[in-house]
Order: C-alpha cells, then structure tokens, then sequence
C-alpha cells in the first residue's frame, strides 16, 4: 500500500505558493504495485482530472495523478484517489436480468436483447418511436453518447432523449448560448493562475472541484493572490478563504447580481468600447438592474449594502477576472436569468477571450458537457440549432437519412417532461443508463409512482444494483470507467482519453457495445437501404472518428484530434483542427461570439418564459456575431416558508461523494469518511426546536418526510441543508433521501429543476 | 367617437384572458410548467386590465354592451386527457389574438388621438400579450406530435 497524501483527513493536501506555472505534484495511491499503468482521466467531478490506472494481474489496484497533464498537473482529490476501489465491489451486476413474475432473474444477453427489440418493435408499430424515452447519464464516455445519439435520432427517430445532466448542467448550457449563441465554456482553467479575482456564485468549489481549489489555495499563497468573492448562503470551505463574503437568502440571486451590475455601471466601472463593439441590449440591461440599489438589495436578500459595496468594487476594479457558477444558482429560482448575468459582468467589463479571464458556468458531472456535444441529451449533435433546416440537413447528410427522420419540431423532450410522458403513459419504454433517478430526481414519491407504473417498460444499464434496477423490467449489467475506452470533455473543453485497463466483471459490456448491438438487432439502415453508423461500427475509436467529422465547422471542432494524439500527453481543449493543432485555450478572443443566424445553436428564449424565439424573431435582431446583454426583474420563488412550513430547506453536495454514492458508497475510506446523511441547521433553530447535534430530526415538506441527525452551526437562521446523495441501497431502514423534499419544478429556459429551495418544518423526534 | 365600443371590448377579452390562464393553471397543475408560468401570465393580464380601466373611463360617454363573449364558446366542454391540454392551451391562444386585435385597432385610434398615454399602454401591453401568444404557442408545438401521435384518449 502507498499513499503519497491522506486525502480524507487533508482534503487539498500542502500548499505550494506560486507565480506563472502551477507546479507539478504527483498525487499516488495504490493498494498493490502495479505491473503496468494505463492513461485515463478521472470521472467523479466535473474538473476531469488527467490519472493513470494501476493494473496488476488484470486488476485495478491503484491510481496516480498525470503531471503532464493541463488540468491537475498530477493531483487528485479523495474521490479520484479512493474512488476506484467500487470497480472491484463484490456486489457488480455481471449478468442480465429480466423480470418474471414479477421477480428479477438471470437471463442471458441474448434473451434480454431480443425482449427489448421486440418490444421496441412492437412499440413503434402501434405507437411510432414517440412511445420510447432513454435517460442517460454523465457517466458515458463521448463515443457512447454519440452512438445513443444516432440510435435514437437517426435510427428509431424519437425527440425523448435527455439525461440526469439536466438536474445539474441544462443551466450551464442554456446560460452560454443566451448570452453568447452557443455552448462551450469561454475560458480555460489556466486563468487561474494569472487571474486577480475570482467570483464563485452558488459554487462551493473547495467541496465540488477539489483540484480546481487547490490551484486557487496554491495561487492564495503566492506573492499576488487573487481578491476572492463568494456567493453563498452558507459558510463553506470556500467561505472561509473568502476576501468577501455575501450570503443572500435562498432564491435571491438575481437582486444580489443585479444589484452588483448596477454599482458597477454607475461606478463607469464598464468597458463602454467593448459594449458598444460586441454586445446588443446594454440600455435594456441598465434600466433592469438600476432598479437595484444597495439598499434595496439589503432588504430583499439580507446581503448588507457595505458588503454589496465591497464585493462590486472587486469585480468593478479587477484587469482579470475569472467566475464560476453552480447548483446553488442552477438548482434555485431564475436560473438561467442569474447565470447570464454573471456572462453579462464579463460583457460588461470586457474581461472575456483572454488569459487571466474567464467564466466556467460549471457542470456537475465530469462528462456532462460530452453529453451536451453529442446528442444524447436535450441538444443537436455539433450544437446544431434544432430550429435551422440547414444544421437538420447536415445531420441528414452524414447519417444518410432523410431530415424528418431526426426529430426536430420542436426543442427536445427534456428530462422532466420526459418522466411526465411516463407519468401519462404516452411513453411507454423508459432506457435508463448509468445513472439513478429513484434518488436524484425531485419528489421522490412521483417518480417511484411512475417507474413501478405497470405500463411503462423499464430498461436500466448501470454497474450496480440501486434504488432503480430494483424497479426496472430489464437489468443490463454495464461496464465502467477503467473497463472501456473512450474520450469524454470537462468543463474547460479539454478532452480526455480513457482507455481500457482491465476486462469488466462477469457478462458487463460497455455502454458503447450495447447500444451498437441494439442498432444491429433493429436493423436500422440508412436511406440507400445501408446499415446505419452505428450498426458497422466496431470499436469506440470507429465512432470517435465519426463524431470528428460531424464537429467540423461547428464551435466544438475536434477534427485535429485523433485516438494517437490524445494518447500520451495532455487532455487537449477544442476547437482543435488544422488551425489550432493544440486546442484552443480561448474562445471570442476576437470579440466575435456565435450568434450569426447562421451559425447559432439557438434562436434564443424569452427568459422570464421561456418560450423559444423564431428565426424570423432572430432575423430582426441579428446580431452577426454580437453577445446578447439580457436582464430580468426579481421574482420569488414559488414555495416560500409560512406557519404549516416555516423553514427553507436546500440541498448540496458533500466533498467525499458523488451523485447517488453508487460508485463513492462502495470505497470504504469514502464510506467512512461519511457515512451518513444528516440535516444542518442554525444554532438559533437548533435551540428553538430543542435540537442537540445528533439529536434525530424529522424533516417534513408537503411532498414527504425524512429522518436525519442533526448537526448545527454554519449556515443562516431559517434555512436547513441535507446533502443529496443518501438513498436505500445500503440502508433502507429510514427515509432520508433528500429529494423525498424537493418539488416538481424547474426553470422556464433550462427546464432544470429547482432542488435548492422548499419550505420545511422540523421536529425533535 | 365609438373609441370605447372597442376599450370595452378589449377590457373584456383581457379579463376573460386572465380567467382563462388561472383556469388552465389550475386544471393542468399536474403539468408543473403550466401551473407555474399560467400563473404569472395571468397576472399579466389581471395588470394590463387595471391599466386599461383609466382608459375606458376616460372614454366612457359611450359603454358599449357588446363585449362579444368568445369565452362562451371556449373552455366549454369537458376535456379529459393529453388533448385536454393542447385544446386548452389552443383556447387560450386564440384569445390572445382577440386581445392582440384589439390592441392594433385601439393603437390606431390612439395615433389619430395623439393620446400619449394609451400610445404608451398600447406598447407595454401588446409587446407582453405577444409574448403570452409566443409562449402559449412554443407549448402548444411542443405538446402536439405527443398528442396526436401516441397519447390514447
């Protein structure tokens, strides 16, 4: 065994002050000495941190950082160090299940594949390719997206294919292409080490990205640390590092941003050049946020005027700056509407498309933003606009299809209209891979309803036995991370490869596989009577050159990318073609964003409705290249406390966990490290309640109820916080399931839900 | 001078505008998006309401008694179902038109007035019923393949 850090009592490990280039530091932790190691990439955050797995016999015994690698430069955090251990759990699904009368037994691939097939058959003729749904995961490596993509576009032609990516990135997506016309993050993570502030709203980064805050605490005790601000209504990690602190009420977000926007402008603390060259809507946006003083700001959101002051004056005054924003802002009321105004106080400021400034509207999920490039999510592959003919005949094109066939008349069926289809039994085939809604979805209860619903066929892919193989109809056991080869892109654009180090256990094949061997059973062909893509595709690196054609001339351009040059060395950032052979660390560094009408992945959306603009909307605007100022007013959230639910209930993440705990629940130094859900509340609440720490609490909301331990102190008076990740796989003696809670709505632009407030109350129990 | 022959008319459609969006926010509240944004767009309408009130008393020797009630014929049957909603939201569509016609008609006048004021309420008001009408529309779009196409009676 050797540990080159305890990365569970130490979380960043030691500090190394420094200037220009982040230092090399090797992160290592194996259980046995490896025979060999093989290049990969971290999965259980969204940083994508490069690592090499240790293999000995055929097995993973370990992990260590990649120094060459541009993201960590040979770190990793206590997920990426520990988590690796869950691919040796004795508890792997190896075998297919399907159920008979009503009990899930072993069957054989053959005879798993061939029920799907002829259900899926069976469907299409009575009810067309609308009556089957798939809800995948950010779990998936790019090639299997994009195959999932194809299958579902090109070859059974249904709009229903969206993902768990929704509840923690849809907002991420929808915030870049209102404010700039098309997804991907402006900026690299490398701005880090030249930046002079840093904004982290609704990101508790020191917990989220651990290695991402190493290189903050490392520039932080450095000769010229940067200014940080932090938007959070509770006292984090990142808190504690933080030069000011704001901490608005739950829902507040907007009057907090625009209240900031609003000292800046009045300040003429804005690049009035750069507005007036590359961004439409200032004089709208200014009439918006003048409306919010600092004063009124304090009333509304409990945020002091002296600290709004404070904070505005960093962001006015900074040469560089780099912002983040997260769940605290995309799970929370008016989402898309906050997240664009933290693009809008680059716009403003001119700090975009250059070293030292850039904005990662953060993904949760470490391939999340793969799933957004290729399709298998609420998008187009190549972020093509589902509203321009030209991007649907392109994709005909290269499928050799006819347009019709990929569904495009209207916007994708998101993941909550999805489940809501299921709901009504208009869909009535659910694909569920990688991934564990019967944990991770709001309102808990309604979505046990739907999945155990007789009528509806369930088809779960997943490594694990969860909370949702238990209620599916068909059990495919999946291959995972360290089992498969594939390439999947972080939040910076870097693009990764992950190759294949050991044989997964038993009868689990890859994603990639089974959904290659679904197209072949369906015989899906092309218009000249060929079989589709998919159906002669015979390995990932088949479907990863596929896919490098269809990004040609679309933003995320991977087409001077191959299997060997991503084999070596670094993950490399896209655009990455022949006029960029390295990757491109900068978009818009020309001031010219992705609007042309021509060229845009979307029309655009009413952002206090949502409802989508039409092209001949677009066509008056047109903005030929210009960024989009867009504001709104305050509006309140749609369940707050009163007398029966007097409190504010939130959820988040925990450092030592990811998504569901199905891979971290299964590393014993995770597990350990916290093993247990609990519920934080208030030193003020805790004595009005007679609560002590530890003291068992029951949490009730109009949806469900949950019993959690009680733990006290850092956070506002009047708000409880449970992390989200805790089911009943490994205890189904309580209910403790955050999401038991939450409700059943989401944002009008990004269709993602709203998990960060609910009104509560509590009890000593 | 028949001007409030119209306002009336316009002052009625807005107020059966805002009813009918309460209604279908109530009666699709299972539909989480529809509960939410009927809601806020029926109070929408409830404020151009309010704002063209002035207007009808300020023009008001002559009260028309023809508020044409299109809502008469909307809303009546007992819907059930997916096409519930899509008919519903179809409803509700075509009396925003009715109010958007309205507007342009009233606007006319308003410019032959040279009424500053209701120019200005013309502006704030039909650039929202629009945006009601885009709304209703984009999820009317979306609502329609599944209906037609899969969902059962």
């Amino acid at each position: 065994m050797k540990e080159t850090r305890d990365s569970i009592a130490d979380i960043w490990g030691s500090r190394t002050g420094y200037e220009g280039q982040w230092p090399v530091r090797v992160d290592e932790r194996v259980e046995e000495e490896p025979d060999h190691w093989v290049q990969s990439a971290c999965v259980l955050c969204s940083n994508g941190c490069g690592c090499d797995i240790g293999v000995k016999d055929g097995r993973i015994v370990g992990v260590r950082g990649r120094a060459v690698d541009s993201v960590n430069h040979g770190r990793l955090g206590p997920k990426g160090l520990h988590g690796w251990v869950a691919n040796n759990s004795p508890d792997r699904l190896t075998k297919p299940l399907i159920r008979r009368n009503g009990k899930l037994e072993e069957a054989t691939w053959d005879e798993a594949m061939s029920l799907i097939v002829s259900k899926s058959k069976e469907l299409i003729d009575k009810h067309t390719a609308s009556s089957i749904g798939f809800y995948t995961s950010g779990q998936l490596f790019l090639e299997e997206y994009y195959a999932l993509g194809v299958v579902g576009k090109a070859g059974l032609g249904t709009p229903h294919m969206d993902g768990n990516t929704r509840l923690c990135t849809a907002t991420a997506a929808a915030a870049l292409k209102v404010s700039f016309g098309s997804d991907g993050q402006p900026g690299s993570y490398s701005d880090l080490d030249t930046t002079e502030a840093i904004l982290h709203v609704g990101h508790n980064i020191a917990s989220q990205q651990t290695v991402l805050w190493m290189r903050v605490l490392d520039r932080l005790a450095g000769p010229n640390p940067p200014k940080l601000v932090v938007i959070d209504p509770r006292a984090t990690y990142t808190v504690e590092k933080a030069t000011v602190h704001l901490a608005p009420r739950v829902g507040t977000n907007i009057p907090v941003m625009n209240g900031l926007l609003h000292l800046i402008i009045e300040a003429g603390q804005i690049n009035q050049e750069y507005i007036d060259a590359h961004t439409l809507g200032f004089e709208e946006l200014k009439q918006i946020v003048a409306k919010w003083t600092p004063d009124r700001v304090e009333r509304l959101t409990g945020v002091p005027a002296d600290k709004l002051r404070e904070a505005a004056h960093i962001l006015g005054t900074c040469n560089s700056l780099v912002s983040t924003a997260l769940q605290g802002v995309y799970q929370s009321m008016q989402a898309t509407a906050s997240a664009v105004q933290v693009n809008n106080l680059h716009l403003l400021r001119g700090l975009i498309g250059r070293p030292g400034s850039g904005i990662y509207q953060m993904n949760g999920q470490p391939t999340a933003q793969s799933t957004r490039e290729c399709g298998a999510d609420g998008d187009l592959p190549g972020f093509r606009n589902w509203g321009n003919e030209e991007h649907i005949q392109q994709l005909a094109d290269l499928w050799n299809v006819h347009p019709d066939q990929i569904p495009h008349w209207s916007p994708p069926t998101h993941a909550m209209q999805l489940w809501r289809y299921c709901e009504q039994g208009s869909i009535k085939m659910l694909w569920i891979s990688g991934t564990n809604p019967l944990v991770s979805l709001p309102d808990l209860a309604r979505a046990r309803k739907i999945l155990a619903k007789e009528d509806l066929f369930v088809i779960v892919q997943d490594a694990f036995p969860t909370e949702t193989t238990a209620l599916a109809d068909v059990v495919l056991p999946a291959a995972i991370w360290g089992e498969k080869t594939g390439c999947f892109t972080n939040v910076g654009r870097t693009v990764h490869i992950s190759h294949k180090a050991v044989d997964p256990p038993g009868e689990a094949r890859s994603d990639f596989d089974i959904f290659v061997d679904y197209s072949q059973r369906m015989d899906f062909r092309d218009k000249d009577g060929n079989p589709l893509l998919t159906s002669t595709w015979q390995t990932t690196e088949d479907a990863f050159n596929a896919w490098r054609e269809c990004t040609r001339g679309r933003p995320c351009d991977y087409t001077g990318m191959s299997y060997a040059k991503l084999t070596g060395g670094s993950g490399i950032q896209w655009p990455c073609n022949e006029q960029y052979p390295d990757g491109k660390p900068h978009l818009y560094e020309d001031g010219v964003f992705s609007t042309d009408i021509d060229y845009c992945e979307t029309y655009g959306h009413d952002l206090e409705t949502g409802a989508p603009r039409s092209k001949d909307d677009y066509k008056l605007l047109d903005p030929k290249g210009k960024a989009f100022l867009k504001g709104v007013d305050y509006e309140p959230p749609h369940e707050e406390p009163d007398e029966s639910y007097p409190l504010w209930l939130t959820t988040g993440r925990l450092v030592y966990h990811f998504h569901t705990r199905t891979k971290t629940g299964r590393s014993k130094a995770l597990y350990d490290a916290a093993p247990d859900s609990y519920v934080q509340l208030a030193t003020e609440d805790a004595a009005r309640y007679g609560i002590a720490e530890g003291d068992m609490v029951e949490v009730t909301s109009r949806r469900g109820k949950v019993l959690e331990p009680a733990r006290i102190g850092d956070i506002e008076p009047g708000l409880v916080f449970i992390p989200f990740h805790y089911g009943y796989w490994d205890k189904p003696d309580r209910p403790r399931a955050a999401n038991e809670l939450t409700l059943t709505e989401w944002d009008p632009v990004s269709k993602q839900p709203h998990f960060k407030y609910a009104a509560v109350r509590i009890r000593k129990v | 001078m028949l001007l409030s022959h119209y306002l009336g008319l316009l002052e009625n459609s807005e107020k059966q505008l805002t009813d009918a969006f309460e209604h279908v926010s109530r009666k699709h509240k299972d539909e989480p998006d529809i509960e939410q944004i009927c809601q806020k767009l029926s109070a929408w309408s409830r404020e151009h309401h309010g704002k063209i009130m002035s207007f009808v008393e300020k023009y008001s020797e002559e009260q028309s008694n023809e508020p044409a009630n299109l809502k008469r014929d909307l809303f009546t049957q007992k819907r059930s179902g997916s096409l519930a909603l899509l008919r519903d939201l179809h409803d509700v569509w075509l009396l925003t038109q009715e109010v958007q016609l309205c507007w342009i008609v009233i606007r006319q006048a308003a410019l032959g007035l040279r009424d500053e004021e209701l120019k200005a309420c013309y502006a704030f008001c039909s650039a929202r019923t629009k945006r009601q009408g885009d709304w209703l529309l984009g999820r009317i779009k979306q609502a329609a393949p599944q209906t037609l196409l899969v969902a059962e009676e």
